[in-house]
């Protein structure tokens, strides 16, 4: 809930472009959740995001999309861990559905 | 002096499909839209027999080894086990007609009024459970005028108590301004003690002990029994003793997040080796904001609330008997306040320092307990299968120790770990559910030690950005020098 205010603050504050979002969450249903909550809307209708789809485009810290662009040390260091720890693949396919998704909308 | 022992243990569940109501997320739920919200969950509510022959419950209880989850069929809730027992080795599922009366009975305090058509047929319920059958229950059987209840409940703040959908009963607030001793306050405290006694007498019954022989209470629930000036005072030890007669034990509470179960066997474990309490039961009681937590996505998917079971749990520390699993002091894990708070620094702090200090291997411990929610609870609301993530950490420590591979970490995760079963209550699930089941497998002989490790979170409080955590060794008795 507290996230989903960070990014509608930083969304207001600076616009949609130019914002990626970066999930970390190394459970794949959590972070899934968590990804279509800053993309397509919050499903419990909760939170600040509650109908509000900002289409994000949305990435796991885990996809090597994203560690390709992180110096390998300091992934090592922040990542390597629960890389080892995540289901790497289930991660990859699930947040490629995402953002087909999100081009679909 | 050799390491304490963890004697015998109890589990409790208590069903309170009518108090999902009075949940925390229901209750504010409900408070937001009560036309669609009620209707909405009481329509999804479990029936008792439906809540005894869910698979996890029936482990929680102990007529089920936790590993026999991994060969059924899921979802859990669509396959009810035929046959299932209420009763377990380690304690019981109390429906809630009984659980009323014995709300009734732990009120010192004329907090409940239960109605005069009703109270006797509570009080014959449990009457006829063998625990409380030779029970005084005079008190539960007075019962009230209905019009008295429901002036009560319209003009002073008390909170109904439902049954068959309709009000029986009452609990009242006890101070017109003090928020602490409030109805929905004091009914928390009251399940807590409730079931916390229940779970009690279930461990002084598996250890054939008289009440009078226990002589330090040490309560983990998760309440905050206090007033005014002093919110979470606590109590809720002693309270739980009196009520089973426990009359030559003093005791106190122990609070710590998750952990609590943890750091009150650590307390436990350590008077008893300082040889100050011979016998120290530690007993946690269920948390009713809890209940209904996750509601919103069971509802969301058609499956039926599954929190709608109070937790209770006991273990009775003592000397070492020659038998029993011994509590290795040496093992204690620790997450200290500088110890960091990447999962990574954690989980080291509280599996491999304490492996090292023991020579051993991450392999070498034969089952770890870590948090054990049930995940068909956790899952459809989008909060993740909890052990699992657990227990694919500890793998990956092994393969950063190069004791394991990274491809063998599956094979690890089902032979060392299990599958969640423990219902959601804060600080039962926290790897304290195992113990019975580790200690019947150790004194078989089937196992030679578990390590249970529990975290807590610590800032949920707002007093300090930091997590916790503890963890300790159960190992085979080396038998009597």
């Amino acid at each position: 809930m507290e996230k989903q205010t960070i990014i509608k603050k930083l969304v207001d504050e600076r616009g949609v472009e130019d914002l990626v979002v970066v999930i970390g969450a190394v459970d794949p249903e959590v972070a899934q959740v968590t990804a279509e909550t800053v993309t397509l809307g919050d499903p419990s209708f909760a939170g600040p995001l509650a109908g509000v789809s900002l289409r994000l485009p949305v990435y796991h810290i885990l996809e090597s999309e994203v560690k390709n662009d992180i110096p390998q040390d300091v992934y090592e260091e922040q990542a390597g861990f629960m890389e080892i720890v995540a289901d790497t693949e289930t991660i990859s396919r699930k947040f490629k559905e995402i953002r087909e998704k999100i081009t679909q909308v | 002096m050799p390491d304490p022992i963890i004697k015998t243990c109890s589990y409790i569940l208590a069903h309170a499909p009518n108090f999902v109501r009075y949940g925390s997320k229901p209750m504010r739920e409900i408070a937001d839209d009560p036309d669609a919200v009620l209707p909405s969950i009481e329509s999804h509510l479990r029936t008792f027999q439906e809540a005894v022959a869910y698979a996890p419950n029936q482990v929680y209880i102990g007529n089920l080894h936790p590993d026999r989850l991994n060969d059924m069929e899921q979802p859990w809730y669509g396959h009810p086990l035929e046959g299932a027992s209420r009763c377990g080795p380690y304690g019981e599922s109390m429906p809630e007609d009984e659980l009323l009366a014995l709300m009734k009975l732990a009120d010192d305090f004329d907090l409940v009024w239960l109605d005069k058509e009703t109270a006797p047929i509570l009080s014959g319920a449990l009457r006829s459970n063998p625990l409380w059958k030779d029970s005084d229950l005079k008190k539960v059987d007075a019962g009230m005028e209905r019009g008295r209840i429901d002036e009560r409940i319209q003009h002073h703040g008390s909170l109904p108590l439902y049954r068959d959908g309709r009000v029986v009963g009452c609990v009242h607030r006890h101070h017109e301004q003090d928020d602490t001793l409030k109805a929905h306050v004091l009914m928390e405290n009251l399940l807590a003690k409730t079931s916390g006694a229940l779970a009690l007498t279930h461990l002084l019954n598996n250890a054939k002990l008289r009440p009078d022989e226990i002589d330090f209470i040490l309560n983990c629930s998760e309440e905050a029994v206090g007033d005014r000036y002093n919110r979470g005072g606590g109590g809720l030890a002693k309270a739980i003793g009196e009520m089973c007669g426990c009359a030559h034990a003093t005791g106190c509470d122990i609070k710590a997040f998750c952990v609590g179960p943890l750091y009150a066997i650590l307390h436990a474990a350590a008077l008893v080796k300082a040889g100050l309490f011979q016998r120290v039961a530690v007993v946690g009681g269920g948390s009713m904001a809890k209940l209904g937590m996750k509601f919103k996505g069971h509802v969301s998917k058609g499956m039926p609330i599954l929190e709608d079971v109070l937790g209770g749990l006991a273990f009775l520390v003592t000397g070492n008997d020659g038998e029993s699993p011994i509590i290795r002091l040496d093992s204690i894990g620790r997450h200290d306040i500088g110890s960091g708070s990447s999962q990574q620094s954690i989980m080291e702090s509280l599996v491999l320092k304490p492996l090292d200090k023991l020579g051993k291997k991450v392999t070498e411990v034969d089952k770890y307990a870590t948090e054990l929610q049930n995940p068909e609870v956790t899952v459809p609301a989008g909060s993740g299968n909890v052990p699992l993530t657990n227990y694919r950490m500890i793998g990956a420590l092994g393969v950063l120790r190069k004791e394991l591979k990274r491809e063998e970490i599956d094979r690890f995760v089902m032979d060392h770990g299990m599958p969640g079963f423990s219902p959601t209550q804060g600080h039962i699930p926290a790897a304290v559910p195992f113990l019975g089941h580790a200690i019947d497998a150790i004194r078989k002989g089937e196992m030679e030690n578990a390590m249970f490790i529990a975290r807590g979170s610590l800032f949920l409080g707002r007093m300090t950005q930091l997590s916790d955590g503890l963890s300790f060794l159960l190992e085979k008795n080396p038998g009597k020098a």
